[in-house]
C-alpha cells in the first residue's frame, strides 16, 4: 500500500474570507463596467447651455435636481459602516460578545440608513424610468447599488446570529462581513462620484 | 506514516443516487457529474443547431429549413448552447469533480455554493432557451421573451460565478500540508486561473444585461431594443472571451501529457506562466481591442513611438495569449520528446484539442488586424469553431482520463482513439473553411442573400460536413461513455500510473475523497512515492 509523511493538523482556511474577496473583486468588475458604459453614455451625449456652467453635456436632464444631501449622507453612512462593522471584528478578537452585538446591530442600522436614502433619492429625484438612456441607466446602476447593499445587510445578520449563537470562534465570517462593507464603501464612492456629484 | 487507502467508504458512494440525493447533493464529485452531463446534452443541442445554420448557408439563395425571422435567434441559441451550455459546464464540472482530489483535500470549498451555482446556471440557461424557443432571445419578435432571455443570462452568468468561487477559493485555501501555488497540478493552476478570470469577466457581461435588461422592457432608448442585445452582450459568445473558458483546457494537457508520456513535466514553472499569461485576455474581453497597422505607405521609423503606441496594447491583449497557448504546446512537445509516449485516447483528444485551440487563437491575430478586412465576415465563425471545438475535444480527453475518478469505470481506449481523430478532422472542416470564405468576405450574420466569386457552397458544405461530423463524434463518445461508465471495465485506482493525488484515492472515491490528510514535499508526490517505494524494493 502506497503512503504519504502523517500531516501536521490542518491550517486556518479562512474559506469564507477568501470567497469574499472574491466577490468583492466580481463586485468591482460589475460596478466598473457598469460606470464605464455610463461614462462612455455621457461622453456620447450632445452638448446643451447651462445656466450655471454654459455648454454641459446633455446627458442628465436638465429638470432633475439630485437630492444632495442625502447622496453624500449614504457615503458618509457608508463609511460609517465600515468604522462599525471593524469594529465588531476588534471586539469578536476580544471575545467582547457585548460590544460585537452592539457593532453588528449599529453596522445594519447604518447600512438600512444607506438603504433608505437610496430610497428617498429615489423618490426625490422623480426619474421616470421609461423617460431615456439616462433614466434606464440610472435604475439599472443605483438598482444594482441597492441589491449590493441589501446583500451587505444579509451577511451582517447571518454574521451577527452565527457569531452571537455561539461560534465565537469562527471570526473570519465577521472579518468577512467588515471587508464585504469595505469593497461597498469602495464601490459606492465611485457611483457616488460619477453618477451624483459629475452627472 | 500515514496509510492513505480509502476505501473505507467506497461502497457507499457505489450506491445508485436517488433523484432527492442528486438535486441536493454538495458532493463535488456529484456536482461535477451533473455539470458535465449536462454539458454534453447542451453540446448536442448546440451542434444540432450549428449543422442547421450550417446547411442553410450552403445554398445563399432562400432559405431551406429557417425563415427570415429567426435567424438572429437560431445563431444566437446555437452560440448560448455551444459557449455557456457546453464547453463552461463541461470545463468547470469536470473542475469541481477533480481539483479537490488533485489538491488532497477532503471536499471542494463552498460546496454548496458550487452545487447552489449548478442548478442556478441550468435555470438560467433553461429560461434563455425556453424564451428562444418562445420567440425572445436576440432580435426576437415577443418583447416578455426577449426580456425573459436578458433575464436568464443574468441568472445562468451569476451561477457560473458562484461555482468558479468555489473552484478558486479551493485551490487557494484547501491545498494539501507542502503543496504551495506553484506545486498544484497543473490543472489545478489552470483551474484557479481560468475561474479567476470568470469571476472578473462575467459581472461585466452581467452589468451590460442589467442596462439591457432594464432599457429593453422600459424604454428602449439607449441600447437598440431587441437587435442591441447582440451589439451589445455579443462579446460574451465569441473571441477573446472563449479563451477564458478554455483556459482549464490547457493544465488538462499538461496534466495528461507527463502521464501519458511517462515523466515528469518538462519546465513546470514555464508551464504555470504559460497559462497565466492566456488570462490576459480577461482584458481584452472586456476592451474588445483591435488594431490598424500603421506601416502602409510610410517608412518604417517614421513616427515609430505613435505607431509602438498603437501596436503596444494590442499586442498585450492578442498576441500575448497566443504566446501563452504556443508555449503550452511546446511544453508538451518537450516532455513527449523526453519521455516514453503511449498512443492513448486522452493523449490524443488533448493534443487533437490543443492543436485546434491554437489554430483558433492564432487566426483570431489576424482577425483582430482591421487591415485584413475580416471584420463582420465569417472568418470570426470559423476561429470560434477552432477554439470551442478544440476545448470540447480537450474536455474529451478529460472524461476518458479522469473517468474512473468520476465513475469508478474506464472508457475502452480502442473505443475512444478514433473518436479522438474524428474530432481533429471535425474541427478542421468546421472551422478553415469558414476562414477561407471570410477572405472572401462571407458575412457572419447571414444564411442567405450573400455571395462571392470562388467556390461558396464547397466552403459551406464543407463546413456543414464538419458540424455533422462533430455532431455524430460527440454522439458516439456519449453513448460510449454512458455504456463505459456504468456496465464497462471498473477501472483501478491508479490505471494510468499517475502522478498526482487523485490517483491515490479509490475510483470512485469516498464521499470524504482521503481519509487522511496527506504531506506534499514535490509537485508529483505520487510519482515520488512510488519511485522511493520502487527503491526500496529493489
Amino acid at each position: 500500500m502506497l503512503a504519504l509523511p502523517p500531516a501536521p493538523q490542518a491550517p486556518a482556511r479562512r474559506q469564507v474570507f477568501v470567497a469574499t474577496s472574491l466577490a468583492a473583486a466580481a463586485g468591482t468588475t460589475l460596478l466598473g463596467g457598469m460606470l464605464a458604459m455610463w461614462l462612455q453614455f455621457r461622453a456620447d451625449a450632445p452638448l446643451r447651455e447651462s445656466a450655471k456652467r454654459g455648454m454641459i453635456k446633455d446627458w442628465m436632464p436638465a429638470k432633475i435636481v439630485v437630492p444632495e444631501v442625502a447622496t453624500n449622507m449614504m457615503l458618509i453612512g457608508l463609511c460609517v459602516v465600515c468604522v462599525m462593522a471593524q469594529w465588531a471584528v476588534y471586539s469578536a478578537k476580544r471575545n467582547d460578545r457585548t460590544h460585537a452585538g452592539l457593532a453588528f446591530g449599529l453596522t445594519a442600522l447604518f447600512g438600512l440608513m444607506v438603504v433608505n436614502a437610496q430610497v428617498y433619492t429615489w423618490t426625490q429625484m422623480g426619474v421616470a424610468v421609461n423617460g431615456g438612456a439616462f433614466h434606464t441607466m440610472f435604475y439599472a446602476i443605483t438598482g444594482t447599488m441597492m441589491v449590493l447593499l441589501v446583500s451587505g445587510l444579509v451577511f451582517t445578520a447571518v454574521a451577527a446570529f452565527r457569531y452571537l449563537g455561539g461560534r465565537t470562534k469562527e471570526l473570519e465570517v465577521v472579518s468577512a462581513n467588515a471587508l464585504y462593507w469595505y469593497f461597498l464603501t469602495a464601490a459606492f464612492t465611485a457611483l457616488w462620484f460619477v453618477v451624483y456629484v459629475q452627472k | 506514516m500515514t496509510s492513505i487507502d480509502t476505501h473505507h467508504a467506497a461502497g457507499t458512494s457505489a450506491a445508485p443516487p436517488a433523484v432527492a440525493a442528486w438535486i441536493t447533493s454538495a458532493d463535488h464529485k456529484q456536482v461535477g457529474r451533473l455539470y458535465a452531463g449536462t454539458g454534453l446534452v447542451g453540446l448536442l443541442g448546440g451542434l444540432v443547431l450549428a449543422v442547421l445554420v450550417a446547411f442553410e448557408r450552403i445554398d445563399a439563395e432562400g432559405y431551406q429549413l429557417l425563415d427570415a425571422n429567426s435567424v438572429a435567434q437560431v445563431l444566437s441559441a446555437a452560440r448560448l448552447l455551444l459557449t455557456f451550455g457546453a464547453v463552461a459546464p463541461l470545463l468547470l464540472g469536470i473542475a469541481v469533480a477533480v481539483v479537490p482530489l488533485q489538491l488532497g483535500a477532503r471536499s471542494l470549498a463552498l460546496p454548496r455554493l458550487a452545487a447552489g451555482g449548478y442548478w442556478m446556471w441550468l435555470t438560467g440557461l433553461g429560461l434563455a432557451v425556453a424564451s428562444i424557443i418562445a420567440n425572445g432571445g436576440p432580435g426576437g419578435g415577443s418583447s416578455d421573451m426577449v426580456d425573459l432571455y436578458v433575464l436568464g443570462t443574468i441568472v445562468m452568468a451569476g451561477g457560473l460565478i458562484m461555482t468558479a468561487t468555489s473552484v478558486a477559493t479551493s485551490v487557494l485555501t484547501s491545498r494539501a500540508p507542502g503543496m504551495g501555488l506553484l506545486r498544484a497540478p497543473m490543472f489545478s493552476w489552470s483551474a484557479l486561473v481560468g475561474s479567476v478570470t470568470l469571476i472578473l469577466a462575467l459581472p461585466v457581461f452581467i452589468g451590460t444585461s442589467i442596462y439591457l435588461y432594464v432599457d429593453h422592457k422600459y424604454a428602449r432608448a439607449a441600447f437598440g431594443g431587441n437587435v442591441g442585445i447582440s451589439d451589445w452582450a455579443g462579446w460574451a459568445l465569441s473571441q477573446p472571451f472563449t479563451y477564458l473558458l478554455a483556459i482549464p483546457a490547457l493544465g488538462m494537457v499538461l496534466d495528461i501529457v507527463p502521464v501519458m508520456g511517462r515523466t515528469k513535466l518538462a519546465q513546470r514553472s514555464a508551464a504555470n506562466v504559460a497559462i497565466g499569461i492566456v488570462s490576459v485576455s480577461v482584458l481584452a474581453t472586456v476592451t474588445q481591442s483591435t488594431v490598424s497597422l500603421p506601416w502602409d505607405g510610410e517608412k518604417f521609423f517614421d513616427n515609430l513611438g505613435d505607431k509602438i503606441a498603437d501596436l503596444l496594447p494590442w499586442g498585450l491583449l492578442t498576441v500575448v495569449p497566443l504566446l501563452g497557448v504556443l508555449g503550452v504546446l511546446g511544453l508538451s512537445g518537450l516532455t513527449l520528446k523526453n519521455g516514453k509516449p503511449r498512443v492513448a485516447a486522452p493523449l490524443v483528444f488533448a493534443m487533437h484539442g490543443l492543436l485546434t485551440i491554437l489554430l483558433g487563437v492564432a487566426a483570431n491575430v489576424l482577425g483582430s488586424i482591421d487591415d485584413a478586412g475580416l471584420r463582420g465576415s465569417i472568418f470570426e465563425a470559423g476561429t470560434y469553431v477552432a477554439i470551442t471545438f478544440g476545448t470540447v475535444t480537450i474536455a474529451f480527453g478529460a472524461l476518458c482520463y479522469w473517468g474512473p475518478k468520476l465513475w469508478g469505470r474506464r472508457i475502452p481506449d480502442k473505443a475512444a482513439l478514433p473518436l479522438g481523430l474524428l474530432a481533429l478532422l471535425a474541427t478542421a472542416l468546421g472551422s478553415i473553411p469558414y476562414m477561407i470564405a471570410g477572405f472572401a468576405d462571407q458575412p457572419a450574420g447571414a444564411l442567405d442573400g450573400f455571395s462571392y466569386e470562388g467556390p461558396q457552397e464547397l466552403w459551406n458544405t464543407l463546413t456543414t460536413a464538419g458540424f455533422a461530423l462533430m455532431l455524430l463524434t460527440t454522439l458516439a463518445f456519449v453513448a460510449l461513455a454512458l455504456k463505459s461508465f456504468t456496465s464497462g471495465e471498473a477501472a483501478g485506482d491508479d490505471p494510468w500510473d499517475g502522478q498526482t493525488l487523485e490517483w491515490a484515492t479509490s475510483s470512485p472515491p469516498p464521499a470524504d475523497n482521503f481519509s487522511d490528510l496527506v504531506v506534499v514535499g514535490s509537485a508529483t508526490p505520487l510519482a515520488d512515492l512510488k519511485s522511493n517505494t520502487n527503491g526500496k524494493d529493489a
